[in-house]
Parts: structure tokens; sequence; C-alpha cells
């Protein structure tokens, strides 16, 4: 009977359910993290306005990183795949995840990429999102961290008018730091937003440009590699716990 | 604009308590947001009326019990004062978040004849 509005309809029954809305994109999440940790590499999801310097940052860290790493990239685009080719041409192995008008990545899309990616040899693969501090934030695509790139002429109160996107990051990029000397810029500004929004703040300064704190950036990647697993020659070598067969090429 | 999304993925899981339960039009629906959970409220309630049509959630209504963010210290449970650094003034650890950025179905009413 229902017992909220009282109209005694006997019919009406109140089903509990206290699940997220998201669930099953959280569980898809999970399934692509046993991917990436059956493959031994480490996941970046880089989020970011548009034109925040992503791309950029991307080329920059294979540039540095020459024959050292293994990088491989999928880049959600609405329309284009400029930055996946970008890459490809950095030495970034890459493909374009297109998202139509969707303006995020989700762990669906993600999943489907990975299958399709042309090498699973990696050792770090980026999520490069679409270009968006809003949305992509709501979404787990089953990466062991989250960047977010800021640039400097973005503007220094970015942190506090989007305190969900920096509130998920592991890592604040910012970026295009060779123009701070063309502008207005209070960097005093941006750490303390960044210090009431999330709550272990951590930033690292880049120019793309000129190389500069390219090597801590790596640095950082380095450190959060996970150690190298034997895993199965053919596929995946990952369970796949939710019982669906599907086919991996 | 994820709030699609978002309810797209709502009707999903209300037409799957449907089947399980054998029920059949839905009433209302009780979600619980927080404020730092990236959802507009009223884009959620614009997409809810916009995808319910012609769904089991055709002329249901859609409750949002919302819920303010709320830090805390993980060792003292000194609560951080709104707005301030997110980092304990005795422990000096960083906060964490207690509530807030919940995206949850709590519970459907519906006509079951089943339960």
């Amino acid at each position: 009977m229902c017992e909220t509005c009282g109209c005694g309809d006997p019919e009406i029954v109140p089903i509990e359910v206290q699940e997220r809305i998201l669930s099953d994109n959280d569980a898809q999440a999970a399934h692509n993290r046993s991917h990436f940790s059956g493959l031994g590499l480490l996941s970046i999801n880089l989020m970011g306005s548009p034109g925040a310097g992503k791309t950029a940052v991307l080329e920059a860290t294979a540039k540095a990183a020459g024959n050292r790493l293994r990088l491989g990239a999928v880049s959600g685009d609405l329309a284009t795949d400029r930055d996946a080719d970008r890459l490809n041409a950095s030495g970034i192995v890459s493909s374009t995840i297109t998202t139509g008008s969707a303006c995020h990545l989700d762990a669906r899309l993600v999943h489907r990429a990975l299958h399709d990616f042309p090498s699973h040899d990696r050792d770090i693969f980026f999520i490069e999102n679409v270009g968006n501090l809003v949305c992509p934030a709501i979404y787990d695509l089953g990466q062991a961290a989250n960047v977010v790139a800021l640039s400097v002429t973005e503007g220094e109160d970015k942190p506090l008018k989007y305190p969900v996107m920096f509130q998920k990051a592991d890592l604040v990029l910012l970026t295009k730091i060779d123009l701070i000397p063309h502008l207005d810029f209070d960097l005093a500004a941006v750490e303390d937003g960044l210090s009431r929004v999330m709550p272990e703040a951590s930033m690292l300064k880049v120019s793309a440009k000129t190389g500069e704190g390219i090597d801590a950036w790596l640095q950082w990647l380095e450190k959060r590699r996970p150690a190298r697993v034997e895993h199965a020659a053919e596929g995946h070598g990952h369970p796949h716990s939710h019982g669906k067969h599907h086919e991996h090429h | 604009m994820h709030e699609y999304s978002i309810v797209a993925s709502l009707i999903d899981r209300v037409q799957q308590e449907a089947a399980a339960h054998g029920g059949s039009r839905v009433h209302r629906l009780h979600v619980k947001i927080g404020e730092l959970s990236g959802v507009e409220l009223d884009l959620l309630k614009t997409a809810f009326d916009t995808f319910r049509e012609r769904t089991i959630c055709e002329g249901a209504e859609l409750l949002i019990d919302t819920v303010a963010a709320c830090w805390a210290c993980p060792s003292c449970k000194r609560p951080v004062v709104r707005g301030a650094i997110l980092r304990c003034d005795t422990c000096g650890r960083p906060a964490r978040m207690v509530e807030g950025d919940e995206i949850i179905l709590e519970r459907i009413e519906m006509e079951a004849p089943d339960v």
C-alpha cells in the first residue's frame, strides 16, 4: 500500500533500490580496470577545457619519453580524428573515440575502443577525454588516475568554479606556463583555489612549447606505473567476471 | 548535458526493477543527488520530463533529495568549514568527503501486484 502520500492505493508498492544510478557504468569501469591491470599498464584519464593543451602535453610527453616508454592513447573527439592524428605523428599509438554530440567519455565507449586498439603492448595508456570541465568528471572509465590540464589563459578562478572536476583530480597540470610573462597571472590564487576543492592538492607546471616541467610530469607517471606482470600471450589475460562473452582481438 | 545520459540510466534501472517485480506503472521515483555530484537539478528534471514519455516512467514524479557537501578530517573527524582549505587545522591531514557526491536511486513507487 502506498505509504508516502496516503492515497491508499493498494497496488502502489515502494521498491527499495539504494544504488548508484550509474552503477552500469561503474561495473563497466571496473571491467576496464581489470583490462588495464591485466595488461600491466598505467591508465590516465586526462581531462580539461577545450584548448587547455591536453594533446600538446601528450605530444611533449612523447618527445621527452623517447624510446623509454611505449605510450598509447584514445582521444574523445566530437567530430574529427585530429587529436589522434597528432598523437600518432608524435609516436603515441592512438585512436579516436568519436562521441558525436556526447560531451564526455563513458566506460562503455572506452571499453569498445580498447578492443579495437591496434596495440596492447603499452606502458602508459592515456584516455584523452572530450574537452569539457563538467561532464567527464562524473564517469569512472577504469583509469588509475585522473589528471586535469588547466591552462594559464583560462583564469585563476577555474578550480572554484568547477569544484567537481578538480575534486576528482589526482594531479593538475598547469599548462602553457611559457605564456605567464605576457599575462597578469596569479599563481597563488590558483593554488589557493585548488586547496579548497582538492583535498590532496597537487599541481605541476608545464610548458609543451618549451618542455619545461615535462620531466617532472614523466617522473610522476613513472612513479605510478604498476610492477610489470606476466600476462597471457594470447588475448588480454584478464577475467571476465561479468559473464558476458565478447571477442578479444 | 550528461543529465540526459543519467536519466537514460535511471529509466533503464527502473525498467529492470519493474521487470523483476512484475511492476507496471511507476508513480514516483526518489533519488538522492549530492551538491558535488556534478548533476544540475534543473537539467535533471528537464531531462526526466523529456525521457519519461513512452517509458514505464511516463507520468511518474521525480522527487529529489539533495545532500550538501560535507568534508571532515579522517582522523579527528572535525568538519571543514564550508569553502575553507580542505586540510584539518589540528592534524594537518587532507580532509575526506563525508557526503555530497551521491547520484543514487533510492526508491521506486510502482504498481506491482506481485510484491
